[in-house]
């Protein structure tokens, strides 16, 4: 086997991973502090697309085009947008739910989900949409060489991988070491001792679905910038993957988060590149259910007991 | 009230920073459009719609009920008599439609009536059972497949097909079921949602065997090996000569509809016994306490396992059935949007009732085709009722409270 081929795989796999893990901190956030896997995390992943393509035309239609300033800005208005989706979407469809049957949230969330694809269709249209290609270029290693024996690295590609790990140690920084931080882990761990303790759970709750949703946003403006085209149902498959890659690592844990997006990430495209790449969404959906049978804690995670 | 109205300010405020980019600004290429009345628009619509929303609506339900419940506790575990002529009446209306309508009128009735068996069928696993299953469509699939591909490779007629098909979408139940036995609620809706997107997938890549994208033609039923075409093939009888009146096309789609008809209520009857049998009291008391069933020495692999397979066999009945319609199969009829609208259709229903999820099917599947002007809101406008029925009455509409078990009335004793 070519190294380079390998090594090209290994790039692709990070790249890829780095996008699921950002999406699974969503999942695992949110199923860490109520237990409910929030099935409308995909389609705000996806909203944070087209917020992304809109801002992006609106920054050209105010002639600004300096990279730096339009990337920054754009991730700023699109952080921002998704956040506030994630905590509506909280506010609205589960906070009334919080004392309600087992499957009365999720099935909430599916209506979510349904909600607000069908929204973007009506209001953006069913078409593909794009954004221009921004930063073009790429790093190949060796520098000088011939006939596809280089691993190349594009310029966005590794803006993806150095954002996604910059904001993962944001995110994990606020988790360990500030207050709000302590207040997110107290909730997890015993909500109604929170309560008594005087943490206000709900406000707390909320935050995780903005922090969540952040993170989806800062995926979906990479991901958006990266491949150029989406439609309003990419938040589905995403979404699956995303959560597969919160399965792995074990849901309920940050750093497994991570972990399980890279690992699936590189399942994936060696899979996609080896084996067969009709099959690599079925390899992948093969992956979370052959988890979720055997090893349903993951890599990272505690068993679950369920108590009486 | 005060606080009412500040929030909704607040409400209108956020609704209208968040229909501001994405209704606002539509994209258009690579520049934006403005559309600056969508968003005022809407976030007057979700100002009004939390003051429609913040209405007493649990209380005025929970008062309707109350109005109804002392009825419904004290009669007597069968159909009470005016109940039971709304049956018959239904069911003759359902007799007599095909002959009233034209042949779009009968395809849709029939869709509608597809959408009732799947739902019963979903029902079982959902609403009576408690485990939530996102790729019910898997089983639909595997019904409508099994009918299509049994014709195409071993030439399996319709009549054959239909059991067996059913049979085969209750095997994959079963072993779609084993492995989950021991996830409990969102997992297992997980893993089921996968198990039908690796179906679809399978369906679609699989070109050699299944045709891919492009699908498979599934002919129609004889009726005692009299066909409905205007000239039988290879020396068979059409049924119109057989019978010595005209050739009308709508024969073919008359005579579907009444099959699936008689199917459709056998179903019903098969389910409103279940859930009297200890089988459907197990199913329903598995759903609100495992532990505790299982304590009490309940063996809830059968129990789940039964559900799992007479919900998919349900479904590869209604596959058989969707196949033999459209006389087409292919991928795009499986997707996960066909789950959730099965899905859907029980929720609004009032998971676990029947008459309920009956309703709910024929409104799903009739009301659009009725309101084609809104055709693009209708999944929009589910989604929002999904998530309403939740918040209000997440046990289901009617939410009955039946006696957990009746003593026989002793004789001239009776209300």
């Amino acid at each position: 086997m070519d190294i380079y081929i390998i090594g090209q795989q290994w790039v692709n796999g990070l790249v890829l991973g780095s996008t699921y893990g950002l999406i699974a901190v969503g999942y695992t956030m949110v199923y860490g502090i109520i237990g409910m896997i929030n099935f409308a995390h995909g389609d705000i992943y996806m909203i944070s697309a087209y917020l992304t393509a809109i801002f992006l035309a609106l920054f050209a239609a105010m002639g600004l085009h300096s990279v730096p300033v339009v990337l920054l800005g754009v991730l700023a208005l699109t952080l921002l947008f998704t956040a506030l989706y994630g905590w509506s979407v909280e506010r609205v469809a589960y906070r009334p739910l919080r004392r309600s049957t087992r499957l009365a949230p999720l099935i909430s969330a599916i209506g979510i989900s349904l909600i607000l694809q069908n929204y973007v269709r009506i209001s953006q249209g069913a078409r593909n949409q794009g954004v221009p290609p921004l930063l073009e270029g790429s790093f190949r290693f060796p520098a000088e060489a011939l006939d596809h024996r280089f691993i190349q690295i594009t310029y966005l590609q590794s803006l993806i991988v150095i954002t996604a790990l910059l904001s993962m140690a944001l995110l994990t920084w606020i988790i360990q070491r500030t207050a709000l931080g302590r207040a997110c882990r107290a909730t997890q761990q015993d909500r109604v001792m929170a309560t008594l303790l005087g943490v206000n759970t709900d406000r707390i709750i909320s935050l995780v679905f903005v922090m969540g949703a952040a993170m989806a946003a800062v995926a979906g403006f990479l991901v958006t910038l990266n491949y150029g085209s989406f439609d309003f149902y990419v938040g589905f498959l995403m979404g699956i993957k995303a959560f597969t890659a919160a399965v792995l690592g074990g849901i309920g844990s940050l750093p497994g988060a991570m972990l399980g997006g890279v690992v699936l990430g590189l399942a994936e495209s060696f899979f996609a590149g080896f084996v067969n790449s009709d099959y690599k969404d079925v390899f992948a959906f093969s992956i979370l259910i052959l988890f979720l049978i055997f090893r349903p804690s993951g890599f990272l995670g505690v068993p679950e007991v369920e108590k009486v | 009230m005060k606080g009412r109205w500040s929030t909704a300010a607040w409400v209108g405020l956020v609704a209208l920073l968040l229909f501001t980019p994405i209704t606002g600004l539509v994209l258009a290429g690579y520049s934006v459009e403005l559309h600056g009345q969508r968003p005022l628009w809407l976030a007057c619509m979700a100002v009004l719609g939390y003051g429609l929303f913040s209405l007493p609506w649990k209380r005025w339900l929970s008062e309707l009920q109350r109005s109804t419940r002392s009825e419904e506790v004290d009669a007597p575990p069968r159909v009470a008599g005016s109940r039971r002529y709304g049956i018959a009446l239904a069911v003759l209306v359902a007799l007599a439609l095909p002959f009233l309508l034209g042949k779009y009128g009968i395809s849709i009735a029939t869709l509608a009536l597809i959408y009732i068996l799947l739902a019963l069928g979903l029902n079982i696993v959902v609403g009576l059972a408690g485990l939530l299953d996102l790729g019910f469509v898997a089983f639909y699939a595997v019904g409508a497949y099994g009918y299509a591909l049994g014709q195409h490779y071993f030439h399996l007629s319709f009549w054959l097909a239909l059991p067996l098909a059913a049979l085969l979408a209750a095997c994959f139940g079963m072993l779609l079921g084993f492995p989950v036995l021991r996830l409990h609620g969102d997992y297992l809706a997980i893993v089921t949602l996968g198990f039908g997107e690796i179906i679809r997938l399978i369906l679609n890549n699989w070109v050699s065997v299944t045709g891919g994208p492009n699908g498979l033609s599934a002919p129609f039923p004889t009726f005692l090996g009299l066909e409905f075409n205007r000239r039988a093939k290879q020396g068979g009888v059409p049924l119109h000569e057989f019978l010595g009146i005209d050739y009308a096309s709508e024969h073919r789609a008359i005579f579907l509809y009444l099959l699936l008809l008689l199917v459709v209520l056998a179903m019903v009857y098969v389910v409103v016994r279940l859930k009297r049998m200890p089988i459907g009291r197990t199913w329903e008391a598995l759903r609100e306490n495992e532990i505790a069933c299982r304590s009490l020495g309940i063996n809830h692999v059968t129990v789940k396992l039964s559900a799992f397979a007479l919900g998919a066999m349900v479904g590869g009945l209604g596959g058989v059935f969707f196949a033999a319609s459209q006389g087409f199969v292919n991928p795009t009829s499986f997707t996960f949007f066909e789950s959730a609208h099965i899905l859907a259709i029980v929720v609004l229903g009032g998971m676990g009732s029947t008459t309920g999820v009956v309703v709910a099917a024929l409104l799903l599947t009739v009301l659009p085709e009725l309101l084609r002007d809104f055709a693009d809101y209708r999944v929009l406008l589910v989604g929002i009722a999904m998530v309403w029925m939740m918040i209000l009455r997440p046990r289901g509409l009617r939410q009955r409270r039946r006696p957990l078990f009746s003593l026989p009335l002793p004789k001239g004793e009776g209300p």
